[in-house]
């Protein structure tokens, strides 16, 4: 008897497990306004022979219909007071070809970073975090081949990576506590899986377009399982006189 | 009653050269006070202040090509004993900090030899047994150090006991000249600290990844180099026979020229604040700011700032760096009025041929041609050659205000001494 009612809990426990409602939410980032055109890179004489082709700036990266790339959406609000477990998979922020890859990227506080140098030549990686007055900030050295692993404690979007031997590498990492985040692809859309029911805040930063600013947000309500959809406008800000 | 000032400058005959100078305290400075005429250690001194502006040069190199952290450790670079760094990993950013922590080693090394040479002869024991010890402790830690934690391990062993070898044998060598007076033995050390500190304070700046610490080491520099160009201009001639040739004192001037000095001092304070904001030009074009008199720093005038493509990761302008360049634009034009009356002043006061006038006629071009490359720095959008030939004639422009003011202070005492 006592046997069958622990396996009826248990079932009954995975069960709630399996029906949690949680929903996707999808969506678009779409470029209004013509931005200033990205600059090719004058590789130096080691990263040169690396990029047969030329190689441009990535401010603004923009792919069908206009759709923004390399826009960091977040929920900004509606997750507080609650904790959420790091995932226990690495992020990964590679130099390859001179060149930082992925340009923006997201990972959770916690989570373990892996900053690779799959080049044949020196890097130092130079994160610049500001949260905590800096105290995480850290400068390396990385040989070719080399691996190191670092995590953030504190949230913050975005914390900025550089390399100062080469001073057009650069890359941003938007780091959060929560694990509801993306970064649109090369045709603006992005998807934020599983996020559970309830009112949240989305918001979406991109870096040139929105600076210190926050970026824009949108109210969004998650009921059951309905997925929700929530696109975004980003405006190129006028040119300085 | 002292005659009233004309505006020719004269030769006096030479005056004993014990001639006593009475100071406005009441207290009096022997001119025997001067150093004695010692020309190699004159050149000696002018050539590591000269080594001292071209450190500063480079330091203007390393901030203007962005590369103050292309080296993240500190006091060895990517592992490897400073000394002992392959010349074909000084790539990018890295050419510019290793080269600017060579030459800071040799200025350092040149700072400690003027220093001790400043104690003459009384160096010599320190010379043979300090150099005796480094030689001891360098030879034990290469052969008995049970460690080889790398690269730089043979290198620092190496290193310590080369310089103990090269102090031991310099001691035999070492000039038997008379130690200089103690106010000038008094300078040397202090420049020996300073300049321990300054390299303290630069590796600081690396590893602490601290701007406040990098402005701090830019301002340090300027100061440093003023101190040596002082000991270096202490040993020569002319500031020697100063009070015999100066007929009239600069009594009124001393404070402008001082003033002067100062407000020079706290321009390239703010200058090397705005260089380690990271942040490019915050604002592209001259004499106008984004085409107005006073720009608008309002949230979304600042956004459209940032909209110009930039190759290097510059960090995102901000009001207050538009506020400090606006500031630094302003300092610029009172420094230039202010030294323009210094050398108005002086040439009306002492006569144009009289040396403080005529340096600080010199000094006013200085000025000029500072402004003139402040504003070069913006046209050619910052290029690092210019901005860092701005940073190298704001460091004259602050060793030619030091020195004339000092010089001011020596003139100063001039007709006390000729009533002598």
């Amino acid at each position: 008897m006592k046997t069958s009612v622990l396996i009826l809990a248990a079932f009954a426990l995975a069960g709630s497990w399996q029906i949690a409602p949680a929903a996707d939410v999808t969506g678009k980032v779409t470029l209004k306004g013509t931005p200033p055109p990205e600059k090719e890179i004058a590789f130096t004489d080691t990263c040169g022979p690396m990029n047969t082709t030329p190689v441009t700036t990535r401010h603004y990266v923009a792919g069908k219909d206009n759709g923004l790339k390399n826009v960091f959406v977040y929920i900004s609000k509606g997750c507080e007071g609650k904790t959420y477990p790091a995932p226990k998979e690495a992020v990964e922020l590679d130099q390859t070809k001179c060149m930082y890859q992925p340009y923006i990227m997201g990972m959770m506080v916690g989570q373990t970073l892996k900053i690779k140098n799959s080049d044949t030549c020196m890097h130092n990686v130079h994160a610049s975090p500001t949260a905590a007055n800096g105290a995480e900030a850290f400068n390396i050295p990385q040989a070719a081949g080399q691996e190191n692993v670092k995590t953030f404690s504190h949230p913050e979007v975005l914390v900025k990576f550089q390399c100062d031997v080469h001073n057009w590498m650069f890359a941003y990492i938007g780091v959060v506590s929560n694990p509801y985040f993306a970064v649109t692809d090369e045709n603006g859309n992005f998807k934020i899986p599983n996020l559970p029911p309830g009112d949240y805040t989305l918001t979406a930063y991109h870096l040139k377009a929105h600076g210190k600013t926050p970026g824009v947000s949108q109210a969004i309500k998650v009921v059951g399982n309905n997925a929700v959809t929530a696109n975004f406008t980003v405006e190129v800000p006028p040119p300085a006189p | 009653m002292p005659s009233p000032p004309t505006s020719r400058w004269k030769f006096r005959l030479p005056r004993p050269k014990a001639a006593s100078l009475s100071l406005r305290n009441g207290s009096s400075l022997d001119t025997a006070g001067a150093p004695a005429e010692n020309p190699a250690l004159r050149r000696f001194a002018v050539a590591t202040a000269a080594a001292t502006f071209a450190l500063v040069w480079m330091g203007g190199l390393v901030t203007s090509h962005e590369a103050g952290l292309a080296v993240p450790d500190w006091p060895n670079t990517y592992g490897y004993n400073l000394f002992f760094f392959p010349v074909s990993k000084w790539l990018g950013g890295i050419f510019f900090e290793h080269v600017h922590r060579l030459v800071a080693s040799g200025v350092g090394l040149l700072t400690t030899i003027l220093a001790l040479w400043l104690f003459g002869r009384k160096s010599r024991p320190l010379l043979r047994w300090g150099g005796a010890v480094l030689l001891l402790a360098g030879l034990v830690a290469l052969f008995f150090n049970p460690q080889s934690p790398g690269p730089s391990h043979l290198g620092e062993d190496l290193l310590l006991a080369a310089i103990g070898a090269m102090f031991l044998v310099s001691s035999f060598f070492w000039p038997k000249c008379e130690a200089s007076p103690k106010w000038l033995r008094r300078l040397g050390v202090l420049a020996f600290f300073a300049v321990v500190v300054q390299g303290i304070l630069g590796g600081l700046r690396v590893t602490l990844l601290k701007d406040e610490l990098g402005i701090f080491h830019a301002t340090l520099a300027q100061l440093f180099f003023v101190l040596m160009s002082a000991i270096a201009l202490f040993h020569t001639a002319f500031w020697r026979n100063l009070p015999e040739k100066a007929q009239r004192g600069a009594k009124g001037l001393r404070r402008l020229f001082l003033g002067a000095t100062l407000v020079i001092l706290g321009q390239l304070a703010l200058g090397a604040t705005m260089r380690h904001q990271h942040a490019g030009l915050a604002i592209p074009d001259f004499p106008a700011a984004y085409g107005k008199i006073w720009p608008d720093t309002s949230p979304a005038a600042i956004l459209s700032y940032n909209q110009p493509v930039e190759i290097e990761g510059y960090a995102p302008i901000t009001a207050f760096q538009i506020i400090l360049q606006m500031v630094h634009r302003l300092m610029a034009g009172i420094i230039l009025l202010w030294v323009g009356a210094c050398a108005w002043l002086a040439r009306r006061q002492l006569g144009r041929r009289h040396p403080l006038s005529r340096l600080a006629s010199g000094w006013f071009w200085l000025i000029v041609a500072q402004i003139f490359l402040g504003a070069a720095t913006i046209w050619t959008g910052k290029k690092a050659d210019i901005a860092t030939a701005h940073v190298a004639c704001g460091a004259l422009s602050l060793m030619a205000g030091g020195l004339i003011s000092m010089i001011s202070f020596r003139c100063q005492a001039a007709p006390a001494a000729s009533s002598n």
